[in-house]
C-alpha cells in the first residue's frame, strides 16, 4: 500500500499523492478501517474534468493521517464500503448526495442534508424504518421543537414507553457553506466570517481549523504569542460549553440546584471571552496568521482570576452533582454506548472518550502549543450518560489547568503576521479539537493558488448515529437526557 | 369564616400556592423569581387571550376544560376546612371525592386523546398508569381513617381525628406522608413530573393541555392548582390539633399551606427527576404506608391487642 503519510497541517503537492484505482482504493481502506485506522473523510472533488475520491484515515496511536485518491470510474459507481465498515455509511451517502456517485450494496442511501422532498419520487416515496405491531406506535418529533433549539426530525419506533428505533432526519439549515467558501474565495475576511458561523457554538474550534489551513498552505508561521491566546480561547470556550451542558443535563433530569449552579458558572466562562475578543462566543478573535486582539495585563488578571474561581467552584458543584443518587439514578446505564460500537461508527470527541476510545486530536495530532503543552485525553468505559457528563467534568479541569499555564508562560512578541499567498496545488488536512471533538477542515488549491475545495467536518457528522443507537431500549422519556449527553450540531452537520 | 375560608381556597391558594413553590425555587437557585402573584396575573391575562382549536379535535376537546374545572370544584366543596364543616358532606362522601377527582382526569385525558397528538397520548398514557396506583392507595387511607374514627363522611373524619389514642398520632403521621406523595403525584410536581420542563417526550401533565389556549388553558392550570389546594387541605387537616380553637387552626393551616409549598419546592430542587420507569415504586411507597396505618389501626382499634 502506497499510501502518502502525512501529519496533521502538512501541506502536500497534490502531485504527490497517490492515484489509486476506485477497487483498490475501496479495497485499502477496508483493509486499514478493519486494523485499527480511523476514517477521517472521505470526500468526492470535481475539478475541471476530473472527478476524484479522497480518502483521510487517522493512526492516533502512532499519530499519522494517510491519504489516497482514486479517480472515479466512467460507471459512476463503487462498491459500498458500509456492510463491512458502518463509519463509512454517512460519507458515501454525502458523495452519492452531491456527486451522484454511487456506493453500490449501500444498505440506506437516504438524503443527507438536501432533503428527502428531493429524491425521485418526492418525499412521499421515502419511506422510515416501520415497525408494525399491536402495541407498537410512533412517535415524531421536530423539525419544529417547544425550546429554542435548531430543527431536527427525529421518529422513534416503540413499544409503549421503550425505543426500539429512532431515525433522525437532519438537513433543515443547510446553508450550502462548503461551495459558499470557493464563491467567496477572493474575500478572506468573509471567509473568517464564514469559518466562524460553521457551527456557532464551535466559533473557535471551526475557526482555528480553517486559519490553521490557510498558514500551513501559505507557509506562515504564527507569532508564539498569538498561539496562547489561541490556546486560551479554545479552552475558555470548551470550558463554557462543558459547563453549559453539566447545567442542561441536570436540567434535563430536573435537578435544580446543578442546573442554576453550572450555568451561573458558564456565565463566568463566556465573559471572559467576552473581556479577550469582544464576544462571548469569541467571535472576532482568530485572525489567518494570529490573532485579531492582545492580552492586555488587566485581561490576564482576569482570566487567572476567573480560573481559580471556576475550578474552586466547579469542583465543589461537581461533588454535590455526581454524589447525589436521584442524579446518579438518571445517568448511569442511560443510552450507553460499547466500546466496540464506538469503533465501528468512528466515533470522536467527549463522547467516544466516555466509550473507552482514548482519542483527542490535541494529543494524538498535536498543533499550536499543544506539540509543548502535551493533553492527555480521559477515558472512561461505560459509554452511559454518566461517563459523557465526568468526562466533560474532567476536561473542564484539564482546560483550566491548560489556560493557566499559558497566562502564566504567556510569550511576549506580536500577535499577527500577514499571510502570504497560498501554494498551487496543494492539499491540506487541518484537525482540531474543538470542545465536541475532532474538527476536520481539507482545503485544496488549484493551480493559481486559489481555493477550490472546502471540506468541511464537524464531529457532529461522526456521533449523530450513535445517538440513535444509544436511546434503543431506553425509554423515550429518557430521549433528550441521552440527546443532551450527545449535545451535537444541526447546523455543523448540516453545512 | 366559611366565607374567609371559601375565598381562600377558590380566590387565593390556588395562585398563591404555585406562586410560593416558584419563588421558593428561585430563591433557592440564587434568582429573585416572578412575583409570588404571577400566576394569578397569568391567570387573568389567559383569560383575556383569543384561543386556538386545532381542527382535528372534537367536542371532547371544548367540554375537557370547563368539566375538568366543575369536577375539581365539586371535589373541593366536599373537603372541610380546618375545624370546619364542609360545604357538601354526607356519610361516604369520601367516595363521591375520589370519583369527581376521576372524572376530572378522564375528561382530561379523553381531550388529550382527542388531539390525536402523539405526545399527548403518551402523557395520557401515564397519568392513567400512575393514577390507577394513586386511587386506590387513597382509598385505602380513607378507609383506614373512617374505620379508626368509625365515621364515614370526609368532614366527620377529621373532626373526630383527636380521640387520644396514642396510635392515632401514628396513622396521622402515615396519612401525612401518604397524602404528600399524593399531591406530588396530582399535582404532577417532582420528582414525579417536571413542570418547568419545554421537553414535551418527558412531560405528563404538561403535555396533556399542550393544545389549549386562552381562558380553556386558564381552567386547565387553575384546576390543576385548586386540586393541589385541595390536597393540601385535607393533609393539613390531619395534622391540626382539635383543641387549639377557630383562629389558631386558621393559622396553623396557612403556616402548614407554606411549609407544604416550600416541601414541594425543596423536593424539586434537592431531588432530580425519578426515571419514568421508576415512578410507579414511587407511588407504590403510597400504598405501603396506607396499608400499614390500616394494619396499625386494625390491631389497635379493632384486632389482637386491644
Amino acid at each position: 500500500m502506497n499510501w502518502l503519510k502525512i501529519k496533521n497541517l502538512q501541506a502536500v503537492p497534490l502531485s504527490h499523492i497517490p492515484r489509486l484505482a476506485t477497487d483498490e482504493l475501496v479495497e485499502n481502506m477496508l483493509d486499514q478501517i478493519h486494523t485499527g485506522k480511523r476514517l477521517v473523510q472521505f470526500f468526492a472533488n470535481q475539478s475541471g474534468k476530473d472527478l476524484a475520491l479522497y480518502t483521510v484515515l487517522a493512526d492516533d496511536a502512532d499519530s499519522f493521517l494517510v491519504l489516497a485518491a482514486a479517480e472515479v470510474p466512467r460507471s459512476k459507481s463503487f462498491a459500498s464500503m458500509t456492510p463491512s465498515a458502518p463509519a463509512c455509511h454517512l460519507f458515501e451517502r454525502e458523495i452519492y448526495e452531491d456527486y451522484g456517485i454511487m456506493p453500490a450494496g449501500h444498505p440506506w442511501l437516504k438524503p443527507v442534508r438536501k432533503g428527502i422532498a428531493g429524491i425521485e419520487g418526492g418525499e412521499e416515496s421515502y419511506h422510515f424504518f416501520h415497525m408494525a405491531g399491536e402495541e407498537v406506535h410512533e412517535v415524531g418529533v421536530g423539525p419544529i421543537h417547544a425550546g429554542v433549539i435548531e430543527p431536527g426530525h427525529f421518529r422513534f419506533s416503540c413499544t409503549g414507553e421503550t425505543v426500539h428505533h429512532l431515525e433522525i432526519e437532519l438537513g433543515f439549515q443547510h446553508r450550502g457553506i462548503e461551495k459558499l467558501f470557493i464563491k467567496n474565495r477572493r474575500k478572506p475576511f468573509f471567509l473568517l466570517k464564514l469559518a466562524e458561523s460553521i457551527a456557532g457554538d464551535t466559533v473557535i474550534g471551526h475557526t482555528g481549523a480553517f486559519v490553521n489551513a490557510l498558514e500551513a498552505l501559505s507557509g506562515t508561521r504564527v507569532p508564539l504569542r498569538a498561539e496562547s491566546i489561541r490556546a486560551i480561547a479554545l479552552e475558555l470556550e470548551r470550558v463554557a460549553v462543558h459547563l453549559g451542558d453539566l447545567s442542561a443535563l441536570s436540567g434535563d433530569v430536573a435537578y435544580l440546584t446543578g442546573h442554576s449552579v453550572f450555568a451561573a458558572l458558564r456565565t463566568l466562562a463566556t465573559n471572559t471571552s467576552l473581556a479577550i475578543c469582544g464576544n462571548r462566543f469569541g467571535r472576532g478573535l482568530l485572525a489567518p496568521g494570529g490573532v485579531y486582539s492582545e492580552l492586555t495585563v488587566d485581561v490576564v488578571a482576569k482570566i487567572k482570576s476567573v480560573v481559580d474561581e471556576l475550578e474552586e467552584k466547579t469542583e465543589l458543584a461537581a461533588d454535590v452533582l455526581f454524589a447525589s443518587a436521584s442524579v446518579l439514578s438518571r445517568f448511569e446505564k442511560t443510552g450507553a454506548v460499547s466500546k466496540k460500537t464506538a469503533r465501528e461508527l468512528g466515533m470522536v470527541g467527549p463522547a467516544a472518550r466516555a466509550s473507552g476510545i482514548p482519542i483527542d486530536a490535541r494529543a494524538d495530532f498535536p498543533y499550536g502549543v499543544y506539540a509543548s503543552f502535551p493533553v492527555h485525553a480521559f477515558s472512561l468505559s461505560t459509554g452511559d450518560v454518566f461517563a459523557r457528563a465526568y468526562v466533560r467534568y474532567v476536561e473542564i479541569l484539564q482546560s483550566l489547568r491548560m489556560i493557566r499555564e499559558q497566562v502564566e508562560s504567556l510569550p511576549n512578541g506580536k500577535i499577527r503576521r500577514p499571510v502570504t499567498d497560498l501554494r498551487p496545488d496543494h492539499l491540506v488536512v487541518s484537525l482540531t479539537e474543538g470542545w465536541r471533538g475532532e474538527i476536520a477542515h481539507i482545503a485544496i488549491t488549484d493551480k493559481r493558488g486559489q481555493l477550490c475545495r472546502y471540506k468541511i467536518k464537524d464531529p457532529s457528522f461522526n456521533n449523530w448515529l450513535a445517538l440513535a443507537l444509544a436511546v434503543r431500549n431506553e425509554g423515550i422519556s429518557d430521549f433528550p437526557l441521552c440527546n443532551k449527553s450527545f449535545n451535537l450540531s444541526y447546523c455543523g452537520f448540516d453545512l | 369564616m366559611t366565607l374567609i375560608f371559601a375565598v381562600f381556597t377558590f380566590l387565593i391558594a390556588p395562585f398563591l400556592l404555585p406562586g410560593l413553590i416558584n419563588k421558593s425555587k428561585a430563591l433557592w437557585a440564587g434568582r429573585h423569581g416572578a412575583p409570588i402573584w404571577q400566576p394569578g396575573y397569568d391567570f387573568l391575562k389567559l383569560l383575556r387571550k383569543g384561543q386556538v382549536i386545532s381542527k382535528t379535535t372534537s367536542f371532547a376537546f371544548r367540554l375537557a376544560p370547563s368539566v375538568n374545572l366543575a369536577a375539581v370544584i365539586l371535589a373541593a366543596l366536599i373537603i372541610p376546612m380546618p375545624q370546619q364543616t364542609a360545604l357538601l358532606n354526607f356519610p361516604g362522601d369520601f367516595v363521591l371525592f375520589a370519583y369527581a377527582l376521576g372524572l376530572a382526569r378522564f375528561l382530561l385525558v379523553a381531550a388529550a386523546m382527542d388531539t390525536g397528538s402523539s405526545f399527548e397520548g403518551m402523557g395520557a398514557a401515564r397519568e392513567m398508569t400512575f393514577a390507577s396506583i394513586v386511587e386506590p392507595a387513597f382509598f385505602m387511607l380513607i378507609g383506614t381513617l373512617a374505620l379508626m374514627t368509625r365515621q364515614s363522611s370526609l368532614s366527620a373524619i377529621v373532626a373526630n381525628l383527636d380521640d387520644g389514642a396514642g396510635f392515632a398520632m401514628l396513622v396521622k403521621s402515615l396519612g401525612t406522608i401518604v397524602l404528600f406523595i399524593m399531591l406530588l403525584v396530582e399535582g404532577s410536581r417532582g420528582p414525579v413530573d417536571d413542570p418547568n420542563t419545554h421537553l414535551e417526550l418527558t412531560m405528563i401533565h404538561e403535555v396533556m393541555i399542550l393544545d389549549y389556549s386562552g381562558p380553556d388553558l386558564a381552567f386547565m392550570q387553575y384546576a390543576a392548582s385548586l386540586k393541589m389546594v385541595v390536597i393540601t387541605t385535607l393533609l393539613a387537616n390531619l395534622l391540626i390539633p382539635a383543641g387549639i380553637g377557630p383562629a389558631g387552626a386558621a393559622l396553623l393551616f396557612l403556616a402548614l399551606f407554606m411549609l407544604v409549598a416550600v416541601g414541594i419546592a425543596g423536593t424539586e430542587s434537592l431531588i432530580a427527576r425519578l426515571r419514568m420507569s421508576h415512578v410507579p415504586q414511587f407511588i407504590f411507597l403510597m400504598s405501603a404506608l396506607a396499608l400499614t396505618a390500616f394494619a396499625v389501626v386494625m390491631f389497635f382499634r379493632n384486632g389482637v391487642l386491644r
